[in-house]
């Protein structure tokens, strides 16, 4: 028994249908650390890539070291860092939480990039034109720079929205039961992997093809000029 | 020098000034200017620094030293006292407000449709209202022959009509100087005529100063007062287009006429 729903082990069948909504439990909670992990790595990200074109070396450079030592350490030292370090330092977070939290600490050197490159990729010609039309910087990046990265990095970001989404069964580690962790304990207490293990697999086949499908969908109907402005 | 230049009133000064991109000179020292409703040709070899004249009169390139005055104004400089401080982002968004520019490569905002490419920064910048900038943006189109194209997007235009929708969308903010950065060379060669028909007609208008860098020698002769052939990051040669073009007096003037006007020689 499991969330309170018990399992029936008469047939393979039953107990892989009996299952089914103990594992969607671990499912819900699988989308929401990646819904909040992923909400974290845009803002923080954007807060990154912000820090790194700042005018002045003192606060680039730091960002820059940040985001390469997040980007070159494994997910799992962050996790534990934030689930055994910052407790001796009085800040105790719940498991969700600190999963969350470190998966959006994770991805946002990534999406850092992205918005950067999506927003150096609008060609040169563009600032110079709204400069020699005098243009405010603010107005140029709202309404010139902006509309045109936009389409650039929304397919980018979907990407790593699944990504996020299959590292999530790394929390697993610090006691959240998502998916993958809630099938190992049905494995545990019946005995039995193999029907849990490739149901959650299979469940990730079936979220990671209609994401991948979203993201391609995105990637081909945004409008590459960027969004219009009549 | 001819007469015109010696109206003391440059609209347009370069006062020994000095631009370099790394190690290499693009101007050296040049002395410049163009009176008011002038019209200059810059000719030259690439990399003699002919854009580059251009491109620091529009603020998108720096000066290393010297100083240039547009209207008698510094423009990268404010006066402080007798002497000279760079100049404030406000300083050069004042002084910017007097030039347009139109680029090699047109630089039409994609995203926007061609009228609200020439309203936007008259209603942001200028403060006009919208309605009173679409009217004029109108009469602009009209001017370059597009009413018809108002409402269609840039990628859906030729390149020859991409850049009449540029010089539109630059007299939209109605500049004292008008800067035409090589604006045919980026077109397939039929749709040249159409745009250099466009300036022709920009360079009858009396009161609008013109500088213009362009590859197109019969068209330059034809609409200049006056031409400077530049070298190595300095005026070699400068005349009437008459005397640049039948009698020049430097070799490597000679030179240069020689290869772009008689290339199969």
């Amino acid at each position: 028994m499991f969330f309170g729903i018990e399992w029936d082990t008469s047939s393979q069948w039953a107990f892989a249908v009996s299952i089914f909504p103990i594992l969607l439990h671990g499912l819900v909670v699988t989308l929401q650390a990646t819904v909040v992990g992923f909400f974290i790595a845009l803002i923080l990200g954007l807060v990154l890539a912000a820090l790194k074109s700042a005018p002045t070396r003192l606060i680039r450079w730091p960002a820059k070291l940040v985001t390469e030592f997040i980007r070159d350490t494994p997910l799992l030292i962050q996790l534990f860092f934030l689930f055994y370090v910052l407790p001796e330092f009085g800040l105790t977070l719940p498991a969700f939480l600190t999963g969350a939290l470190a998966l959006g600490v994770q991805y946002s050197a990534y999406t850092s990039e992205v918005y950067r490159a999506g927003l150096e990729a609008v060609a040169k010609g563009q600032r110079e034109a709204a400069r020699a039309l005098n243009l405010a910087s603010s107005r140029t990046f709202t309404h010139i720079i902006l509309p045109q990265a936009v389409p650039r990095i929304i397919p980018a970001l979907g990407n790593y929205l699944v990504s996020i989404m299959k590292d999530v069964p790394v929390l697993s580690v610090v006691t959240v039961l998502e998916m993958l962790g809630v099938a190992k304990i049905i494995g545990d207490r019946t005995g039995g992997y193999l029907i849990p293990l490739s149901m959650v697999g299979g469940l990730y086949l079936v979220m990671t093809i209609i994401a991948s499908f979203g993201v391609r969908y995105l990637d081909t109907h945004l409008p590459k000029r960027g969004l219009s402005l009549k | 020098m001819n007469d015109a230049t010696k109206t003391r009133d440059p609209i347009i000064k370069f006062d020994k000034v000095v631009k370099r991109f790394g190690d290499h000179v693009v101007l050296d020292e040049l002395d410049f200017e163009v009176q008011r409703g002038e019209k200059v040709t810059i000719i030259g070899p690439s990399g003699s620094g002919k854009s580059t004249v251009l491109r620091i009169l529009m603020t998108l390139e720096e000066i290393n030293d010297g100083v240039v005055y547009v209207g008698g104004e510094p423009l990268w400089h404010q006066r402080k006292g007798d002497s000279l401080a760079p100049a404030s982002e406000q300083h050069l968004r004042q002084m910017r407000s007097q030039l347009g520019m139109v680029f090699q490569q047109f630089n039409l905002f994609p995203h926007m449709t061609v009228l609200r490419n020439l309203t936007e920064a008259p209603v942001q910048v200028l403060g006009v209202s919208k309605a009173e900038a679409r009217k004029r943006g109108m009469e602009l189109l009209e001017m370059v022959g597009l009413t018809d194209q108002a409402g269609k997007y840039p990628h859906q235009l030729s390149g020859g009509q991409q850049q009449r929708v540029g010089i539109a969308r630059a007299l939209a903010m109605r500049p004292k100087v008008m800067l035409f950065d090589e604006p045919t060379s980026a077109l397939d060669p039929e749709l040249v005529g159409e745009v250099l028909n466009v300036i022709r007609t920009l360079a009858d208008e009396h009161d609008l100063t013109m500088l213009l860098v362009t590859h197109e020698m019969h068209f330059a002769r034809q609409v200049s007062d006056r031409i400077c052939f530049f070298d190595q990051g300095r005026i070699k040669e400068q005349g009437k287009p008459e005397d640049i073009f039948t009698a020049p007096k430097e070799e490597r003037t000679k030179a240069f006429l020689k290869a772009v006007l008689d290339p199969d020689d």
